[in-house]
C-alpha cells in the first residue's frame, strides 16, 4: 500500500487534425506512391494538454476542474488508456474503470441482462464474476422489472443507471469519473455519490472531473485546476477552488465591464414611460431616454476601496456614482437608482424625492453617489436603473438596464433578498454545523 | 488471444442481435443462403446460362459450394469496413481493444457460414456426392478465416482514415466475385485466364471447397498451400497495419 496510484510526468497531448480536402489528396497520393503510412501527416495540430504533471496517492480522491475545453476530458481519456499521450509519461496502477460515457457499448437490440454480461466482460470481469454481481448491479440500477427488455426501450436515465451500476460493480482500483453524475434524477445522483463515498472509505483511488466546485471541495483530497491544457494550480481543494473562482470572477468582471461599462448610445425617444420603480418583469427593456436638461454623463460602480468593480460578494458595499451635468441651472430634479434581477424583477428602488430630499439647485457638473452598504443579495447578475428626472416624473436622463453588476456567493440560496439570518436547533434535533465558509476575497483576486 | 471471452460474448451478441425482431429469427441464417442460391441459380441457369460441362451438374449444388464461403468472405470484409466507425462509442469512451471488432465481424460471419454448411451437406447426400474428402473441410475454412481476418483488419483500420474505402469496397468485392470461380469452374477456364485467376487466393479456397464437397476428391494441395501462405501474410500485414494505426483510431473515428 505504498506509492502513488497515478503518476503523470510532463504529459502532453497534441491532436492532429486532418482536413477533409487534404485528406482526399492524401489518399490519392498515398495510392500513387504506395506510402500510406508516411503520408498520414497532420495538416494542423492542437495542443490539448501541455506539460501536465501530478501524482495521486493511493486511496485518495483527486478532483480536476477547469473551464470547458481546458483539457479535462482529454486527461481522463489518457488515464483510461483510450488514447496515448504524445509526450511524457503516464502510469496508472491497478484495474481502472472509467465512467466517461455511461452505457457506451450497450447494444440497443438485446436485453439489459445480456448487455450487463457483455459490458461487464468488456470492463474486465470474468463470466463468473458477472454472474455473482448480477443481482447487485440490477438492484443498484433499480431495473428489476425491465432487465429482460431490449435496451433500446430504456429511457436515457435508465440507460445511464445501468451503465453506472455495471461500471462501479467492476470493483476497480482506480475509478475515473467524468461529470457523469449530472444524469439521472436527484435520488440516483444521491446514490451515485454514496457509492463514490463507499469507494473512498474502502481506500480506492478516485479521479473526478467535475464542474461542480462544491463537489470538488467536499469530496476531494486534492484538486487540479487545468487552464488551456496546463496546470494552473494544484493542491488543497479550498485554495485551488478559490483561485479558480477568482479567475472566473475576473473573467466575468471583464465581460460585464465591456458590456455595461460605458453609457450606451442615447435613443432620443422614450421607449417606455418613465415610471422608475414600476417595472414589471415583462416590460423590462434596456434603453436610455429623456430631455437631457440634466445629463448623466457617467456611471461608476465602486467598492469600499474606491475601485471600479463589477463583481461583488455578499456583505460588501457597493457605491453607485453618477456624474451629472446640467447645461442650464435646474431647480426641479430628483436622482434615483433601481436594482433589478436579470429577469427584470425589481429588487429595490429609491430616489431622493421618496426620501424627502428637497432639490435646491443644480448647475454645471457634479457627482451623486448612492452607497449600498452590506449587499444582502443572492448570487446572480443585477441590472441597474439610474435616472435624473423632475418631481412629476418627467425624465431628464433615464438609463434603464445599461449598467450591471454580479454577485458571487458560495452559498447558493435563492430569492431576491438575503436577510441576516441564523439557524437554531433544540431538543432532539441534531445537525452538524457547516465548516465556516468565508466569502471569496475579491480584492485578492485582483492583485 | 487475450480477449477470447470478450470476442466470444460479442460474437454471441451479434448473432442474437442480428435477427432480433424478425419473424423467422434465427432461421434467417439458413434461409439467407438458400435465397441467395435461388437467385444466382435462376440467373445463371435460365437467364445468362453459364457454359458448362456435365461435370458441373447439378449446377445448383456446384453453385452452393462456392456461394456459401464467398458470402462469408464478402460480408466479413464489407462489414469490417464500417465496424470501427459504428463502434466509435466503444473505442472513444471505453478502454476497448479495437482489433476485437473486426475479428468479431469475421467470426460472426464464420458462424453463419458453418450454420449454412449442414444444409449444403443435406442436399449433397441424396446425390451420393458426399465422400470422405469432405472431412478435409476444416483446412480451407481455417485458411479462409486467416485470410479474411487479415483483410478485415486492413480494411477496418484504413477506412477510419479514408472513408472513401467504404464506397469503393463494394465494387471491388463485386469484381472480385466475378474474378473468383463461384459461378463457373476453374478447371474449364482457358489457360490464359487461369494464369490470372491463380493469383487470387480466393480461387484456391473455392476450388478446394468445390473439390471436397462437389467432386468428392481433393488434389488441389499446392493451391491450398499457396492460399495458406498468402493468408498468413495477409494476417501479419493486417495485424501490423492495425497496430500502427491503433493510436489514431480513437481520435479519427
Amino acid at each position: 500500500m505504498s506509492g502513488p496510484a497515478v503518476v503523470a510526468r510532463d504529459v502532453a497531448k497534441v491532436y492532429r487534425r486532418f482536413l477533409h480536402k487534404n485528406q482526399f489528396k492524401t489518399l490519392k497520393s498515398a495510392l500513387l506512391t504506395g506510402s500510406l503510412l508516411s503520408d498520414l501527416t497532420p495538416d494542423q495540430t492542437f495542443t490539448a494538454l501541455d506539460g501536465v504533471s501530478f501524482e495521486v496517492p493511493r486511496g485518495t480522491t483527486f478532483g480536476v476542474i477547469g473551464e470547458n475545453g481546458s483539457g479535462k476530458s482529454t486527461l481522463l481519456k489518457l488515464l483510461a488508456g483510450i488514447s496515448k499521450p504524445t509526450r511524457g509519461e503516464l502510469a496508472v496502477e491497478g484495474r481502472v474503470s472509467a465512467l466517461i460515457e455511461l452505457g457506451a457499448g450497450f447494444h440497443p437490440e438485446i436485453s439489459g441482462r445480456e448487455n450487463v454480461a457483455i459490458n461487464g466482460i468488456m470492463l474486465g470481469l470474468t463470466r463468473r464474476q458477472v454472474q455473482e454481481r448480477f443481482a447487485d448491479i440490477v438492484a443498484f440500477a433499480e431495473l428489476e422489472r425491465f432487465i429482460d427488455a431490449p435496451v433500446k426501450t430504456y429511457s436515457s436515465g435508465m440507460y445511464a443507471r445501468l451503465g453506472f451500476a455495471v461500471a462501479v460493480h467492476v470493483d476497480p482500483d482506480v475509478l475515473l469519473i467524468d461529470e457523469v453524475l449530472a444524469v439521472g434524477d436527484e435520488a440516483f445522483t444521491r446514490k451515485c455519490l454514496d457509492k463514490i463515498g463507499e469507494f473512498r472509505r474502502r481506500g480506492k483511488t478516485i479521479l473526478l472531473v467535475t464542474h461542480s466546485l462544491g463537489l470538488a471541495e467536499k469530496m476531494c483530497d486534492d484538486v487540479l485546476w487545468l487552464r488551456q491544457g496546463r496546470v494552473a494550480a494544484a493542491g488543497d481543494p479550498k485554495r485551488v477552488v478559490d483561485a479558480y473562482l477568482s479567475h472566473v470572477a475576473g473573467g466575468e468582471e471583464a465581460l460585464l465591464a465591456r458590456e455595461h461599462g460605458q453609457p450606451a448610445p442615447a435613443s432620443a425617444e422614450p421607449s417606455l414611460p418613465a415610471a422608475g420603480d414600476a417595472a414589471g418583469g415583462e416590460g423590462y427593456r434596456e434603453g436610455r431616454w429623456g430631455s437631457r436638461e440634466v445629463e448623466i454623463t457617467a456611471v461608476r460602480l465602486l467598492d469600499d476601496r474606491g475601485r471600479e468593480r463589477h463583481v461583488y460578494v455578499p456583505g460588501e458595499s457597493l457605491r453607485v456614482v453618477l456624474s451629472v451635468a446640467a447645461a442650464a441651472p435646474v431647480e426641479d430634479f430628483v436622482f434615483g437608482v433601481g436594482v433589478f434581477r436579470a429577469d427584470g424583477v425589481s429588487v429595490y428602488g429609491t430616489n431622493t424625492h421618496i426620501e424627502d430630499f428637497v432639490p435646491q439647485r443644480l448647475e454645471g457638473t457634479g457627482e451623486v453617489a448612492l452607497v449600498l452598504e452590506d449587499l444582502r443579495l443572492v448570487e446572480g447578475t443585477y441590472l441597474l436603473d439610474v435616472a435624473a428626472h423632475r418631481r412629476d416624473g418627467t425624465p431628464y436622463d433615464y438609463h434603464r438596464g445599461l449598467h450591471a453588476f454580479r454577485l458571487k456567493s458560495r452559498i447558493k440560496d435563492v430569492g431576491v433578498y438575503r436577510p441576516l439570518h441564523r439557524w437554531n436547533f433544540s431538543g432532539g434535533v441534531a445537525l452538524t454545523a457547516p465548516a465556516p465558509r468565508p466569502e471569496l476575497d475579491l480584492h485578492e483576486a485582483e492583485e | 488471444m487475450r480477449y477470447r471471452l470478450l470476442v466470444q460474448s460479442l460474437v454471441g451478441r451479434e448473432l442474437k442481435a442480428r435477427y432480433r425482431g424478425s419473424v423467422l429469427g434465427f432461421f434467417w441464417s439458413f434461409v439467407n443462403p438458400l435465397l441467395l442460391l435461388l437467385t444466382y441459380g435462376v440467373v445463371f441457369t435460365y437467364m445468362l446460362p453459364v457454359r458448362r460441362g456435365p461435370e458441373l451438374e447439378p449446377y445448383f449444388l456446384f453453385l452452393f459450394c462456392g456461394i456459401l464461403p464467398w458470402t462469408a468472405f464478402n460480408a466479413s470484409v464489407l462489414e469490417a469496413s464500417s465496424v470501427l466507425i459504428s463502434g466509435g462509442a466503444l473505442i472513444k469512451k471505453v478502454m476497448f481493444p479495437a482489433e476485437v471488432l473486426p475479428v468479431v465481424t469475421v467470426l460472426t460471419n464464420l458462424v453463419q457460414f458453418l450454420l449454412g454448411l449442414p444444409i449444403l451437406l443435406l442436399f449433397l447426400v441424396p446425390t451420393g456426392r458426399l465422400r470422405p474428402s469432405a472431412l478435409l473441410l476444416p483446412l480451407p475454412i481455417l485458411v479462409q478465416v486467416l485470410f479474411t481476418v487479415g483483410v478485415a483488419l486492413c480494411v477496418s483500420a484504413l477506412t477510419v482514415h479514408f472513408r472513401d474505402i467504404q464506397n469503393i469496397l463494394s465494387h471491388v468485392l463485386h469484381l472480385w466475385f466475378f474474378a473468383s470461380p463461384v459461378i463457373y469452374s476453374y478447371e474449364s477456364t482457358p489457360p490464359r485466364l487461369k494464369a490470372v485467376l491463380r493469383l487470387n487466393p480466393m480461387t484456391h479456397l473455392l476450388v478446394s471447397y468445390q473439390q471436397m464437397l462437389f467432386a468428392g476428391r481433393f488434389d488441389h494441395w499446392r493451391g491450398l498451400l499457396a492460399a495458406a501462405a498468402v493468408g498468413a501474410v495477409a494476417f501479419v500485414v493486417g495485424a501490423f497495419l492495425f497496430d500502427r494505426l491503433r493510436d489514431t483510431l480513437a481520435e479519427e473515428v
